[in-house]
């Protein structure tokens, strides 16, 4: 599960992660919007090794790395689907045009997988929910949230732990045709299942006992609050989203494309 | 006025026709320290369950009698209304912590009861600092251990300062070391914040020397009732099958062959000295 | 038998759980296995039955290297009744519940009806047959699971943690079971930190801190020696702190049963003339 190793909040004490969630967002979304824009290596290659800078900022490389390897397979199959299918419409020849243009496909899945890879790295579930309330969703919601990351390790253990019970019961998993082989997660999906609401319950027992749902309109220990440095990127992921959009507007391509490969 | 009051209360659960709670009558003064022990199923959690709301409230049932906390009603209030006066910690650490760093779980309850940023900062730093949690603040419940996730599970509860505090079996997924430091964080909050505890506990060993009263249930019903000594050292706690500290019963092992040191003992320090005296007489 | 030579395990998050751990069960011994929570007390015995390999070193059970047999092959001896049984149970009825084992297995069905009948008495279920495991208390669930494992007759029977949670009777219970299955010729070890309870079993005691084994005795030996207790982070037994208390006395240390405690205390006092 390497990909969603890049996307899991890793604590470190970094300007990028002391930025505001929703700035960080903004950033992503625009990296997101500009990559969608452009079909040009040039353009992906600049907004890719942007990010680079950013990530070593953070300290979240070795992570970061891995959640590109992970899209790299996907990134393969939509090079591949790309010039399969562009080779065939120019009439089975390998031409420059179709490889450039596979390649800046598969790269812009990849910026755009590397952006919100950095927001997930750098975005603590905790100040996700808050950005959710401070955006006046229900609180039921943004609640449910935060407790549905905190518990995905505990679940993640717990699975384990009952896959391991039931083998030691003589449950092999991977003998027996296909249709066996589903029925071999009986056993394994029910204590999970049960589990899980069984753990609802404790846990709905806890909330009432700390007086959930007391108030209509809860206070916050944490408040998230714009900063200089919050309204600086802002501006800034604005600038380049509307600079990229000038760009695709009204300068002529061919100034930002590689040379015309012929075969 | 005692802070919890029982009288005649009888319950059984919505599914059921059983009773698990018989006529029990109960009152606990302001800052004692109560062991609620007994054979698994006689009702001590049903009978906690009972003081904090969540019966009738949470699980419905049918109910009988009175249950005053504090001069409220628990029939008459919510569970939130509740939550201000009593207080629960509940066996299992995992499932009553619900965010991503201890501070936030401090602060949720009093979140939930709206109170002012600036309150709710200051409780969180004096929970911390009573519980001995102030250098987890920023850890995740999966970083604790399972005796740091009891400890802040209490600072949990104190924040929201109630006067009465319920741990229900806290200490069963603990090592003794883990258990017994976990015993001297609640006596010490009994001790220097005069908080009513209610401890359902089965490990009486270990927390013989920090209680000051002893229930025992059995059946839905209240059997014994008394101070440590008492209860320990009486025959139907042997007959009832709780867990007798084991100085106790060597207490009264010698005092059947006609050794009799002194008053039955608390702790092994306890022993110790009714001994030596008993010897230097 | 079951044979472990210098084995060390790390987790793949890096953890290194057993760090040189040599341990020799011989058929018919009746082992405790303790140490705090963390210890790696139940990585040790997950290697016992497979579901875990050692990183280095080598695990034998009857002088087969686990390395080469599957969980399924190693459990058929080593039954390992885990700590919440709410992790094993999903059928519709006790019954099916212990058939299941049974039928992992490849027991026939004839030998299936037969095992679950034996089972079910053995373990006091009988009149739970055909109710859902899902319905019964705490403690009856356990001894579903219990009764699961022992249908299939594993020759070795690990126990892990089987006194959280359980009142005095319960454990009482348990004690007695254990000793039945002890006599009956079974080698059972168990995984605890209850120390009183370990007293009252007196079995072997292995005690492991920090991935190392730091005592192997009788329990008389290892859970009266003060420091090998500290070093592993339990408590000594409580007659036994009660005797290290009473110094000067000219009374032995190593005493941690009531009846011995009564018997050295009352010729004290007869001594003493008091």
């Amino acid at each position: 599960m390497s990909v969603f190793e890049g996307l899991r909040f890793k604590r470190v004490s970094s300007h990028i992660h002391r930025l505001d969630p929703r700035t960080k967002f903004v950033l992503s979304s625009v990296i997101f919007g500009l990559a969608v824009m452009f079909t040009e290596l040039i353009p992906l290659l600049l907004l890719f090794f942007f990010q680079i800078p950013l990530v070593s900022l953070a300290g979240v490389k070795k992570e970061w790395v891995r959640s590109l390897k992970g899209g790299l397979l996907l990134a393969l199959m939509i090079f591949v689907t790309n010039f399969v299918v562009g080779s065939i419409s120019a009439g089975w020849s390998l031409t420059g045009d179709v490889l450039t243009y596979s390649t800046a496909m598969a790269l812009r899945f990849l910026v755009i997988t590397a952006s919100f890879s950095i927001f997930f790295l750098t975005t603590s579930p905790d100040d996700l929910g808050l950005a959710l309330e401070q955006a006046h969703l229900p609180y039921e919601f943004c609640f449910a949230f935060t407790t549905a990351v905190r518990f995905v390790p505990v679940l993640a253990y717990e699975a384990q732990t009952i896959i391991d019970a039931q083998k030691a019961r003589g449950l092999e998993l991977e003998k027996g045709n296909f249709l066996k082989r589903i029925k071999n997660y009986i056993p394994i999906l029910i204590p999970l299942i049960v589990g899980a609401i069984r753990r609802s319950m404790e846990m709905a027992e806890a909330m009432e006992s700390r007086a959930f749902g007391a108030e209509k309109k809860r206070t916050n220990l944490f408040i998230l609050e714009m900063r200089p440095v919050d309204h600086l990127v802002l501006s800034f992921s604005l600038i380049a989203l509307a600079f990229g959009v000038f760009i695709r507007l009204f300068v002529p391509m061919t100034i930002l494309k590689f040379p015309q490969l012929r075969f | 006025m005692s802070v919890v009051e029982v009288k005649a209360l009888s319950y059984s659960y919505s599914a059921s026709e059983v009773q698990v709670l018989k006529a029990v009558n109960l009152r606990i003064e302001k800052g004692s320290f109560v062991t609620l022990t007994g054979p698994s199923g006689c009702g001590k959690t049903t009978l906690c369950r009972c003081i904090n709301g969540l019966i009738p409230h949470f699980y419905g049932g049918k109910i009988e009698g009175e249950i005053v906390i504090s001069g409220m009603r628990v029939q008459d209030h919510e569970i939130s209304e509740l939550a201000k006066h009593v207080g629960f910690v509940f066996q299992n650490p995992e499932n009553q912590l619900f965010a991503l760093s201890v501070e936030k779980d401090i602060a949720f309850g009093l979140e939930n009861l709206a109170l002012s940023r600036k309150e709710i900062q200051r409780r969180v730093k004096w929970a911390m600092e009573v519980t001995g949690v102030e250098d987890l603040k920023e850890k995740a419940p999966y970083e604790l251990s399972g005796g740091q996730q009891q400890r802040v599970a209490i600072a949990c509860v104190l924040a929201m300062k109630p006067k009465v505090m319920i741990l229900d079996e806290p200490t069963s997924f603990l090592d003794p070391m883990a258990a017994t430091r976990l015993f001297q964080v609640i006596s010490k909050l009994n001790k220097r914040l005069n908080l009513t505890i209610i401890l359902v506990e089965h490990r009486l060993d270990l927390l013989c020397q920090y209680t000051d009263r002893v229930v025992v249930m059995d059946e839905g019903e209240i059997r014994l009732d008394g101070t440590p000594r008492d209860v320990f050292s009486s025959e139907e706690a042997k007959l009832l099958g709780i867990g007798i500290p084991k100085v106790v019963r060597l207490h009264k092992e010698l005092k059947k062959t006609g050794i009799d040191i002194g008053r039955p003992p608390t702790s092994t320090e306890d022993f110790n000295q009714s001994l030596r005296e008993f010897l230097t007489r | 038998m079951i044979r472990a030579t210098d084995i060390h395990f790390s987790y793949p998050s890096g953890v290194e759980a057993l760090q040189g751990v040599s341990i020799e069960i011989r058929d018919g011994e009746f082992v405790a296995l303790m140490g705090e929570n963390g210890a790696g007390k139940t990585t040790l015995v997950k290697h016992f039955n497979g579901l875990l390999k050692p990183t280095r070193g080598d695990v034998f059970v009857d002088d087969r290297n686990t390395k080469e047999l599957s969980v399924a092959e190693l459990s058929r001896k080593v039954g390992l009744v885990f700590q919440n049984p709410d992790h094993q149970l999903f059928c519709e009825s006790v019954e099916n519940e212990i058939a299941f084992s049974l039928r992992n297995f490849g027991f026939d069905e004839a030998t299936v009806s037969k095992r679950v009948k034996w089972a079910l008495n053995f373990l006091d279920l009988v009149r739970y047959r055909k109710t859902s495991p899902f319905m019964l208390s705490g403690g009856e669930r356990k001894r579903v699971v219990l009764a699961s494992v022992l249908a299939w007759d594993p020759k070795i029977v690990i126990l892990d943690e089987p006194t959280i949670g359980q009142d005095y009777h319960q454990k009482e219970k348990l004690l007695h079971f254990i000793r039945q299955l002890n006599a009956q010729g079974k080698t059972v070890i168990i995984v605890t930190h209850d120390v009183e309870f370990v007293v009252d079993c007196n079995p072997r005691v292995v005690l492991i801190s920090r991935g190392r084994i730091v005592g192997d005795s009788t329990a008389k030996e290892v859970l009266t020696d003060r420091v090998v207790v500290e070093k592993a982070s339990l408590v000594l037994p409580q007659i036994t702190r009660l005797f290290y208390q009473l110094r000067g006395l000219g009374l032995p240390r190593n005493v941690m049963d009531v009846d011995e405690a009564e018997r050295l205390l009352a010729s004290l006092v007869r001594r003493s003339g008091a």
